[in-house]
């Protein structure tokens, strides 16, 4: 049986007290116990900035890359050997910003990952500067007139057909761990949004304030298998914020598509130079 | 007498040049003979000057001559642009009810391909194999041979298209040896022997060595002149185990090769030089995170989009420079289409050995034109992975370090998902685990011990091709696809009285400055050879060696050299050689 300890590291911490991120970190841990997922079975790839220093502080195989590219590398790993259960962690900057276009392009493939953004509102890494969920007019050291539009990352996700599309709160573990499960679990591609308070930069959006306005969807009777609701449900915020499964469905998976690893992971598959003779007769 | 005979298809985009020529350089090579051709198209789907050269000897050729025996003229611009490239007795092959000749003369061969395409077969579109069919009956070429090209080619489309070539042809093969003769046009005849040479481009030959080399994943973006590469492996792979993506843009095609290439893939990328300025940065990831990946960077006239369908050596000080901050690479720059298929082994044998990435330098010259080259021998081929641990080492370790420093700066590499060893890596500066760190004591230890894998790396890269020539007074020095009209130049310079010694580079770094340095101490006089305004490899030599050329002929039009052009450029450009 996994147990906490298997997931529990040794590096020390370089968060700010407080921050969102130690219950995006606890909720992950519990996920992968409850899964009985052992550490070397798991990789998380992750990029640039405060979210995505959170597979150091537990146990996993990790690739941590560069900003906004994860999910390539996660894609190309994932197809390397499928037997790995894949999580990416990036920040809204990463995700939303930098990396948008793989975004999309993941989600479209419909790779069998789990993508996990804590969407702070705000880059904290680099000091507060504004993000692309960032609210209109947020003055930073960078948009000193106020920052423009947010991006909506759920109408993005929907519009690229995503398989599963969730939101969580890291002031709510038990939930946020129980949404990482089924992300993990579903077969496909699995955006989960996570609504992470920052302590240092922004002092809107506290643990207090959404509190207040987090409520869960599958508490009314929502119906994730509806993409038209889906778009509604996508759009809410303000007084009241939906958590939870957003939307879910069956699509076809990247790689089980492909022919060449129905017989095994392409790294168990040994090399064979004898093996293209047939082809050079085609020259 | 020896064999030295061109040919020019030439039309416009649409028009089937590439399909012509091709069925010629496939009847000749299987016939035997040893076969160049190089195409020159531009930038568009229809219309524009288009056209596809070969060249026919009975050795070994790896250049084309702008000298024709017969010009092959699907439209009249053809005529005008090539015309005047016609050796004394070279012919023209036209459609005399689609083309109006500017004079009546018996050089000018009116074979009209579409109504000949109409009336055996009523199919227009095989005006193409009509116009094969005559350039064989002009040189009373085994008409066999054809029908046997022709059969293979089409095969897939079923029985009745093949045979409508193969009447086609004969149609056209029959009234050019009507309206050929007595034009003492000469004739070419095929060889019984059979060798079977192989006829491939610079990418068929890449795609073959990395399949042969155990390259399982392929990321990229099409563009010229590596899309076909991607296109081969993406069809391919799929009976031979190698996964290609098509990605959204060249960022990801290399953060996802890097990507399987961590988790224990040989993973390539493949793109040119727009495409690889995108890839610059995860090039310094993989350095940085010490992961095997190999990257084919097909030069073409830049900067920016250049003159994408044509030819340029320009990159060369990018590819040794791409990437922030300082980590090893080797860079090999093949100078055949033969030697292209050992270079994509080597890079993945090198990638892997020493742990970071490999550039494999081409051009869209070698991409792109075919040669005749012996069947490779794939039990001869070579797979080297270096440190990586094997099962029941892995699960003899602990606290397994991927960034362990060693005395050659080379961790043993496990790979995630084997055994319990947990595979940590970072972009980050890291400590031997992979967890990233920030103190001065750990960040020297790994600089230092990835700087290090450089000392072997440097004694795996070959030294460049010395050929000397008694009597020599200057050495023409080239790099990766000029070899063969350098090496050709040379041969006409010598048999002229005019010998000249030869350097060539196919593996240009960790640079074998050594070996550079004591072959062009010997020589009188430096010239070097390159496809590019800056003299770069001059530049190289000058950096790592102190050895400053004398004089450069560069060349940045977007064409390749000929031999030719070599000679006269020598004649004209440098002061006494």
């Amino acid at each position: 049986m996994v147990t906490l300890n298997d997931y529990a590291s040794t590096v020390p911490i370089a968060w700010c007290p407080g921050c969102g991120n130690f219950g995006i970190l606890q909720a992950v841990k519990k996920a992968l116990v409850a899964l009985n997922l052992e550490p070397q079975r798991v990789l998380f790839v992750s990029g640039i900035g405060q979210a995505p220093k959170l597979p150091h502080y537990t146990r996993g195989n990790l690739f941590n890359g560069l900003h906004g590219r994860t999910l390539p590398a996660a894609t190309g790993a994932k197809i390397a050997n499928h037997d790995l259960t894949v999580i990416g962690i990036d920040g809204d900057g990463g995700a939303y910003g930098e990396g948008v276009g793989h975004l999309l392009a993941a989600s479209r493939r419909n790779i069998d990952m789990t993508y996990l953004v804590h969407n702070n509102q705000v880059y904290g890494l680099t000091k507060g500067q504004a993000s692309p969920t960032s609210d209109t007019g947020f003055i930073t050291k960078t948009t000193p007139n106020g920052a423009g539009l947010p991006l909506n990352p759920l109408m993005l996700a929907l519009a690229s057909d995503i398989s599963f599309l969730a939101r969580g709160f890291a002031g709510d573990i038990e939930h946020l761990s129980g949404l990482i499960q089924a992300g993990i679990q579903h077969r496909g591609f699995a955006l989960i949004d996570i609504l992470q308070p920052c302590v240092s930069f922004n002092h809107t959006n506290t643990f207090a304030w959404y509190k207040e306005r987090v409520y869960k969807v599958e508490s009314e009777g929502y119906n994730h298998a509806d993409k038209a609701a889906a778009l509604i449900k996508a759009q809410e915020w303000g007084e009241r914020i939906p958590i939870g499964i957003i939307y879910r469905q069956e699509r076809p998976v990247f790689e089980e598509q492909l022919p060449q690893l129905k017989a095994m992971p392409l790294v168990k598959q040994p090399i064979d130079p004898m093996r293209i003779g047939a082809l050079l007769d085609e020259f | 007498m020896a064999v030295d005979f061109n040919i020019l298809v030439g039309g416009e985009a649409g028009q089937g040049v590439q399909s012509v020529g091709m069925i010629l350089a496939k009847t000749f090579a299987y016939g035997d003979f040893h076969v160049f051709a190089d195409q020159d198209y531009e930038s568009r789907v229809r219309g524009g000057h288009n056209f596809f050269r070969v060249r026919v000897k009975d050795s070994e050729v790896l250049a084309f001559s702008p000298e024709l025996d017969i010009l092959v003229a699907l439209n009249r611009e053809t005529i005008d642009l090539h015309e005047k490239e016609l050796k004394t007795g070279g012919v023209i092959i036209y459609d005399g009810e689609q083309i109006k000749t500017p004079a009546d003369s018996k050089k000018y061969i009116n074979i009209p391909l579409l109504k000949l395409a109409e009336d055996t077969v009523k199919n227009k579109l095989m005006a193409n194999t009509v116009a094969a069919g005559a350039a064989f009956g002009l040189i009373g070429y085994d008409f066999d041979l054809l029908a046997f090209i022709l059969k293979s080619e089409f095969a897939r489309h079923g029985e009745k298209i093949v045979n409508d070539n193969i009447t086609a042809a004969w149609a056209g093969y029959k009234l050019a040896r009507e309206r050929g003769a007595g034009l003492n046009i000469p004739s070419l005849q095929p060889k019984i022997g059979n060798l079977h040479r192989l006829l491939l481009n610079g990418n068929d030959a890449l795609c073959l060595g990395a399949m042969a080399g155990g390259c399982k994943f392929v990321a990229g973006y099409p563009m010229t002149p590596s899309s076909s590469i991607l296109e081969y492996i993406a069809d391919k792979g799929r009976q031979y185990g190698v996964v290609m993506v098509h990605v959204e843009d060249e960022i990801s095609a290399m953060n996802m090769a890097v990507g399987a290439g961590y988790t224990g893939v040989r993973a390539m990328v493949a793109t040119s030089g727009g495409g690889f300025a995108l890839m610059v940065e995860a090039l310094a990831l993989a350095g940085m995170t010490e992961t095997p990946v190999v990257a084919v960077l097909g030069q073409r006239p830049g900067p920016a989009t250049g003159l994408p369908t044509r030819t340029e050596q320009a990159e060369l000080w990018f590819a040794l420079h791409a990437g922030h901050g300082e980590f090893p690479r080797a860079v090999l720059a093949p100078s055949t289409a033969a030697e292209a298929f050992y270079a994509a082994i080597k890079a993945f044998n090198l990638a892997e050995k020493y742990q970071t990435p490999v550039i494999i330098l081409t051009d869209h010259h070698l991409a792109s034109s075919y040669t005749t080259v012996n069947r490779f021998d794939l039990s001869q081929v070579k797979i080297d992975r270096g440190e990586l641990l094997s099962d029941t080492e892995v699960s003899k370790m602990k606290d397994y370090k991927r960034h362990l420093v060693t005395a050659s700066g080379i961790s043993p590499r496990a790979l995630p998902g084997q055994g319990k060893a947990l595979v940590v890596t970072d972009s980050d500066e890291h400590d031997e685990a992979g967890h990233m760190i920030e103190d001065a004591a750990t960040r020297n230890m790994q600089v230092q011990k990835r700087l290090r894998k450089l000392t072997g790396l440097r004694r795996e890269i070959a030294g460049p091709e010395l050929k000397t020539s008694p009597g020599a007074g200057a050495t023409l020095i080239g790099w990766g696809s000029t070899y063969g009209a350098i090496s050709e130049a040379a041969y006409i310079l010598k048999q002229d009285g005019h010998p000249v010694n030869t350097l060539h580079l196919s593996e240009i770094w960790p640079f074998p400055a050594e070996s550079v340095a004591v072959a062009l101490g010997k020589s009188k006089q430096n010239i070097v050879i390159e496809g590019n305004a800056t003299a770069q490899m001059a530049g190289l030599i000058r950096r790592e060696t102190g050895i400053k050329a004398d004089a450069s002929i560069l060349k940045y039009d977007g064409r390749p050299f000929s031999p030719a052009e070599i000679i006269s450029r020598l004649h004209e450009e440098v002061k006494a050689w």
